[in-house]
């Protein structure tokens, strides 16, 4: 299983993306920068870490999807590629129109960086398959523009497409405007595309997914991809 | 050509940042503004293009990179160079 890590001007999440991969997991990882003109297709997993892309100048991830690598992203994405966005990496994948909605200023108009509790809404999805149905996880987040918007219709399909991965709740799954934190829509966290090959989250994984830290709950999102792409590899 | 282009929230979309000054208008006694709008504004020097052509120029550019069409509405004028 071969991974591959996006590193934009700007990123600042992409050590960690690469230490989780590599070290915690042993897997053969890679870094790719946004100039190279890189081929793909020997890699299984694709990620888009969090970070400031150059500077999120216009909006959060608008220059960053004209880049070379995201247009061998959105092929290797409609190929059935995995690929997974964190944070900078999720407004990267709206932009760049591989996940639909957008992401827009927190309602609070303030920076947020803390632990939170997500429900997990589908574990049918390789990016879910290892967490249990309506489980709660706790994930920090840390960014200025991730409240998620989509309009009345768009919603609709998520739901009905079941493209919806997490959503921000209590600490008992609770599902309450008293938990979203940024003003998302219905409380989204992580969506899928609908053919389930292309997630993007606003919490971060891979700030709680090395050993050397109490919080193990983000390696259930590496585990689940993991599994999915290499069954029985675990043990 | 000079190009001028606003881009603003669509309706229904929070503009979280025109909610705060409206809230700092209203602090300051300016009770008769009903609502905000803040945005981007962007001017733009085209050379060698006619009217027509930068219209449909610049349309492309919002649609590609300046708006993201989701969340966002754009309008512009496009006016000789002086």
């Amino acid at each position: 299983m071969k991974c591959g890590v996006v590193v934009f001007p700007g990123s600042n999440c992409d050590q960690d993306c690469y230490h989780i991969l590599k070290h915690v997991f042993g897997l053969d990882t890679e870094w790719i920068w946004h100039k190279d003109d890189v081929d793909l297709s020997g890699f299984d997993l694709i990620v888009l870490p969090g970070g400031y892309s150059y500077g999120d100048d216009l909006r959060a991830g608008a220059i960053a999807q004209f880049s070379s690598v995201m247009k061998k992203v959105v092929q290797f994405a409609n190929s059935g590629g995995m690929v997974l966005g964190i944070c900078n990496g999720f407004q990267v994948l709206v932009e760049s129109g591989l996940l639909p909605g957008a992401l827009i200023q927190n309602h609070s108009q303030k920076f947020i960086c803390k632990t939170v509790s997500v429900r997990v809404e589908n574990v049918s999805t390789p990016f879910s398959c290892e967490c249990l149905e309506k489980s709660v996880l706790n994930i920090p987040i840390a960014h200025h523009q991730g409240s998620y918007f989509i309009d009345t219709d768009g919603l609709n399909q998520l739901i009905d497409n079941e493209q919806i991965v997490f959503r921000y709740s209590g600490c008992e799954g609770e599902v309450t405007g008293q938990y979203n934190p940024n003003g998302s829509v219905d409380n989204i966290a992580g969506i899928v595309n609908e053919n389930k090959n292309v997630m993007g989250l606003m919490p971060h994984p891979e700030r709680c997914a090395d050993p050397a830290w109490p919080n193990l709950d983000g390696q259930l999102i590496f585990k689940s991809m993991i599994q999915s792409l290499q069954p029985g590899i675990l043990l | 050509m000079i190009a001028k282009i606003y881009i603003t929230f669509k309706d229904g979309v929070l503009d979280p940042q025109g909610k705060a000054v409206h809230h700092a208008l209203k602090d300051l006694g300016y009770n008769e503004v009903s609502g905000i709008q803040m945005g981007k504004y962007l001017e733009l020097t085209m050379d060698g293009v006619s009217r027509e052509e930068a219209e449909i120029r610049v349309t492309e550019m919002c649609e590609k990179l300046f708006a993201n069409t989701v969340i966002e509405s754009y309008r512009f004028t496009i006016e000789p160079e002086e």
